[in-house]
């Protein structure tokens, strides 16, 4: 006995969201805890660090990283609203171009990075700016590199020409993830380039 | 029944009871009272709604038998919703505001000029204790005097750890604050009967936090006075226990403790220039007798395993002159 | 639809398949009830590693000055009774409890990730048994305790490598975050299964109360969770490569962690034991024979509870020294979290009048919940009082309070729960006879054990201490505590032995044994593989009511 018997027609058709992009935005729910924490403890311990170097004297704002990245959240858009039309080719030259912007912005951190630990000394361990920077920057890279990832398997199955419109609610979820990576940089800038220093 | 509870908990009261219940402290006394309307109204809340529930049990039991019908089904009610929405409310809204008025009248009261000064750190696992207004310093073991409701003279402390969290807690003197590295907090209290209050460690601070024990006397004005004086004293010299004294200047035991007018000066340990004027040894685990405090100095890890002072490996002989030393810093 | 065999065995063509072939389907199942199943059996086997640990605790603690264990050992204890119970026993035996009931709640064939499901549990197994492992792989200094020794939530700087010497703590991080992924990948499978996978006519004002609940708490998880999981990884950060997020010598705050720690911490507690009012939720109505009074107003409490209790968090720092401000902020958000939670209380009291209620285990634990909570609720409002707090706080009153909640309250609703859907689950009906042995025991020995430790709080004792010392006023209590855990263990032994027995022995169920009204009791005992043969469609929130009485059916007054 599974079935009940309906008493009256039901009128409207019985949809609920898909639950790719469901799943999607619940993991990021998650994950804004935890950029939350990241964040709050960047913000707690300004200026309160007990020896140099300071965020002023080493940290320059980072105007090709940023544009880099959030041009890759156009791209990725535009990826998918191709993919949902057909237009497979153009799916997967936007596709690329996200990853290229995504790999620009991961070199420009190491560069900067770079400077950071062999010019101005500054490693986890020098001082309170030191530790709240490098584990704020750095997990919201790791993100970046989790994100290229996906990217990358997407980008195989494409070039396979596997990825077809049905796929969309797939490339859907890596996009919703892409965009909130890019959300996140946003606050991370805001918050070590500008209110920090 | 509250009141029985609690009146069996305030007698029980003693020298060495620390009852919540029997506070002879200006902010304890706050507290108690608070707690009286909180515990009245809780006990008021309980007996309704529990006997609610045993009501409910004993008249809507169903009866023996299979049951072919089933009772009329009500949904819900909007008003009886309000009903014990508001009622609760009210109840919070009442308790709330009389924690506001103690808060306030605790955390922001004003220190008086003519106010006794403490500082305490927290060490793992006893208190180091300073007056600095007074240059008096000991360990575990905190003399205050008494106020009077005519010449009112709280004790103020302020509180700092040297390694991880503590708290600070006499039960019938005040409730707790913490005692945490890399920050300062500041207590107080005033009490009006002289005595000695026990309390404790309230914090989990390692292995032996539940040795970390403090003792706080209460004296008369004079009894006080004469305390500071003779803290501030170095000890006298005695010759009859210079080899012990030899042994103490000798050995490790100056890299950690301190006593006025020698070259120990170590700050890891407490200070030891007035020993023997404390009641106890080791933040409270022993008391302080030539027995225990031979022990102690043989190997405090019998006395309190996982205490951080380590065996000093001397032998008998020398054991005794260094206690004999020991018995002499009064 | 066949009616399948408990356990599943697989298709082969060789016959009976062997104990390897079965151990493999569990291994690598993928199948919802399955895993449920997984979960609740590896939490009830810590059930009995903590209780063992909290046994030992009782007993350094009968008589005052006692030696029979060390402090180093003792410290372990409480710390590994404490994240075992909350970490490895609460929150996996209610993901198990959602894992089964939410698909066939509402209609559904599996949750919607069915592999993350697997990945989520075995990681939570494989993080427990980490942490686990500490006690015989990670060697301290001076020969002390291995396992972790600084209590269930860590405060900083304890937990810092000057004062943590060894491994013990970096198994107690690694081990939790571990358990936090699970957590989180639990708890994104449920809610996107609760919200697109209810079948037709379910509408979110239709679903069972479990279903409901399940789903705010899933909502807390991603919120409360993920920081305690950002907070460990910074305290990892500090031992493993010399950060500073709490090394106080560099600057570093012991407070930020306290901070991180319980706005974790509070909705924790409330994400174990929200799903208990879901199960309590379905378990009266149906005892009492009458519809859960006030189900609008019961989903508005659910989702008040959850947004409150993150508000709350710093009650557990009334004595840090915060401001007069902040310390009355957090007592009103404290008192308020309190009504909705009575609001609960009410709605099951009214549901119970005028009902003719039934008194089999599992309304029996109900029942010993509804006493039993009344009183940790009412203790945790006495502690938002803040200045009486500042005497109560950390020691053995809030022990006392947190174990009504938790054992008082939780455990006696998930024991309601284990012999109100064992039935469904295997086929059989528990023993009602050695259920009343279980039920009289446990309820005697929990309040022996722990309503003396409210007084002995208010005596001074302090909490997670391996001793205490004579003529403190302490003796008697610690004595009538310790010998409560007779009464518990004897209480937990009937319950094993009526598992056992009844798994093999117990009388055969059939679809509906207690005359329910939710859509899992309409497929057989155990549900076949698929659940529903047909997705059913439903029209009010007791469809099997509406079956059962075609001629007043619920969707009349709804």
């Amino acid at each position: 006995m599974t079935a009940i018997p309906l008493p009256e027609p039901i009128v409207t058709p019985w949809t609920l969201p898909r639950r790719g992009p469901v799943g999607m935005l619940l993991f990021i729910v998650a994950e804004i805890a935890i950029f939350g924490v990241f964040v709050t403890t960047y913000l707690y311990y300004i200026g309160r660090s007990l020896t140099g170097p300071t965020p002023a004297e080493v940290l320059h704002f980072p105007v090709a990283m940023t544009v880099s990245l959030l041009s890759s959240s156009l791209t990725i858009h535009q990826a998918t609203r191709a993919l949902r039309r057909g237009a497979t080719a153009r799916f997967l030259g936007f596709w690329l171009a996200t990853i290229l912007l995504g790999a620009g912005f991961l070199l420009g951190t190491a560069r900067e990075w770079h400077e950071l630990i062999y010019e101005h000394h500054l490693t986890l361990r020098t001082n309170l700016f030191g530790t709240t920077y490098y584990a704020l920057v750095g997990l919201h890279a790791s993100h970046v590199v989790a994100g290229m990832l996906l990217l990358l398997i997407v980008a195989t199955f494409g070039l396979a020409g596997r990825v077809r419109p049905e796929h969309v609610e797939r490339t859907d979820v890596v996009s919703i993830y892409w965009h909130f990576v890019d959300v996140v940089w946003i606050v991370v800038v805001s918050v070590v380039y500008v209110i920090g220093r | 029944m509250v009141g029985l509870a609690l009146g069996a908990l305030a007698l029980q009261a003693t020298d060495t009871v620390s009852s919540i219940f029997a506070p002879v402290s200006t902010p304890a006394m706050k507290e108690a009272d608070l707690s009286k309307l909180v515990l009245v109204l809780s006990a008021i809340v309980f007996v309704l709604v529990g006997g609610l529930i045993a009501y409910n049990l004993v008249h809507f039991r169903a009866p023996a038998g299979d049951q072919r019908t089933e009772p009329p089904q009500v949904y819900g009610s909007a008003q009886v919703e309000a009903a014990w929405t508001v009622v609760p409310l009210l109840i919070i809204v009442v308790l709330m505001l009389a924690t506001a008025r103690v808060i306030h009248e605790v955390q922001a009261a004003p220190q008086p000029p003519n106010a006794v000064e403490v500082t305490l750190i927290g060490r793992q696992w006893w208190w180091e204790i300073r007056y600095p207004k007074l240059g008096v310093v000991t360990a575990n073991e905190i003399h205050i005097p008494v106020s009077d409701s005519t010449v009112r003279r709280p004790t103020w402390l302020t509180l700092e750890s040297a390694d991880v969290s503590h708290s600070f807690w006499i039960p019938r003197l005040a409730g707790k604050t913490d005692v945490i590295p890399n920050r300062t907090n500041r207590t107080w209290v005033e009490p009006f009967a002289t005595g000695t209050y026990l309390g404790q460690c309230a914090e989990y601070c390692g292995t032996q936090h539940a040795h970390m024990l403090l003792r706080v006397v209460v004296e008369t004005p004079e009894q006080f006075a004469r305390w500071v004086e003779q803290q501030r004293k170095a000890p006298a010299v005695d010759p009859a226990v210079e080899q012990g004294r030899r042994t103490f200047l000798g050995t490790a035991c100056i890299s950690c403790h301190t006593v006025a007018g020698t070259v120990a000066n170590g700050r890891y340990g407490p200070d030891l220039t007035h020993l023997m004027a404390r009641a106890t040894l080791g933040a409270g685990v022993a008391p302080n007798t030539r027995e225990k405090l031979r022990a102690w100095v043989k190997n405090p890890d019998d006395l309190k395993r996982g205490a951080l002072m380590p065996a000093m490996q001397l032998d008998d002989e020398q054991l005794d002159q260094l206690v004999d030393y020991l018995l002499t810093l009064r | 639809m066949t009616t399948t065999k408990f356990p599943l065995t697989a298709d082969t063509d060789e016959g009976v398949p062997s104990v390897l072939d079965r151990i493999h389907e569990w291994v690598v199942t993928v199948d919802h009830k399955r895993l449920g199943i997984m979960y609740i059996v590896m939490a009830l086997g810590f059930l009995v590693i903590g209780g063992i640990e909290a046994t030992l605790m009782r007993l350094q603690l009968a008589v005052p000055d006692a030696h029979f264990i060390s402090p180093q050992v003792f410290n372990t204890l409480f710390t590994m009774h404490g994240t075992t119970m909350v970490f490895l026993m609460g929150m996996p035996i209610l993901a198990g409890f959602a894992n089964y009931l939410i698909p066939l709640q509402i209609g559904a064939r599996d949750l919607a990730f069915p592999r993350l499901n697997s990945f989520a549990f075995w990681i939570t197994c494989f993080g427990g048994l980490l942490l686990y492992s500490s006690y015989i792989t990670a060697p301290a200094l001076y020969g002390g305790a291995a396992a972790p020794d600084f209590g269930w939530f860590g405060y900083a700087p304890l937990t810092e490598p000057t004062y943590s010497r060894g491994n013990a703590a970096d198994y107690w991080i690694i081990g939790l975050i571990i358990v936090g992924f699970g957590s989180i990948a639990g708890a994104v499978n449920v809610a996107t299964t609760i919200l697109t996978m209810r079948t037709e006519g379910m509408t979110l004002g239709r679903m069972p109360l479990f279903t409901w609940i399940t789903l705010v708490v899933q909502c807390m998880i991603l919120i409360a969770v993920s920081p305690l999981t950002a907070a460990l990884i910074l305290l990892f950060l500090d031992r493993s490569l010399g950060a500073h997020f709490f090394d106080t010598q560099a600057g570093g705050s012991a407070v930020l962690w306290r901070h991180f720690f319980w706005f974790f911490g509070h909705p924790e507690v409330y994400v174990l034991m929200l799903p208990g009012f879901g199960f309590v939720s379905e378990i009266i109505p149906v005892f009492s024979r009458k519809v859960i009074f006030g189900y609008p107003a019961m989903v508005a409490a659910t989702v008040g509870i959850g947004f409150i209790s993150l508000s709350v968090w710093a009650h557990h720092m009334f004595a840090v020294g915060m401001s007069p401000a902040a310390n009355t902020f957090f007592a009103i958000s404290t008192g308020l979290v309190a009504i909705p939670t009575g609001i609960k209380i009410f709605n099951w009291l009214g549901t119970m009048w005028g009902g003719q209620i039934r008194m089999k285990t599992p309304m029996l634990f109900c029942i010993g919940f509804l006493f039993q909570f009344l009183c940790a609720g009412i203790t945790g409002v006495i502690q938002a009082t803040v200045p009486f707090d500042w005497q109560l706080t950390e020691t053995y009153f809030v022990v006392a309070h947190f174990h009504f909640v938790l054992v008082g309250g939780l455990l006696f609703t998930i024991f309601a729960a284990i012999y109100y859907w064992f039935p469904k689950v295997t086929g059989r009906m528990l023993s009602e006879r050695v259920g009343k042995w279980h039920f009289w025991l446990f309820l005697i020995g929990f309040n022996l054990t722990f309503i003396p430790q409210h007084f002995a709080g208010m005596l001074g004792m302090p909490r997670r201490v391996y001793t205490f010392l004579p003529e403190r006023g302490l003796e008697i209590w610690n004595l009538v505590s310790s010998i409560g855990v007779a009464f518990q263990l004897a209480g937990g032994a009937c319950f094993v032995w009526n598992l056992i027995r009844s798994y093999r022995r117990g009388a055969v169920a059939g679809n509906d044994p207690w005359d329910a009204w939710t859509l899992e009791w309409a497929t057989s005992s155990p549900p076949a593989e698929f659940n529903f043969a047909k997705l059913p469609v439903v029209h009010s929130r007791r469809p099997l009511w509406d079956l059962k009485h075609p001629e007043d059916p619920d969707w009349q007054y709804e």
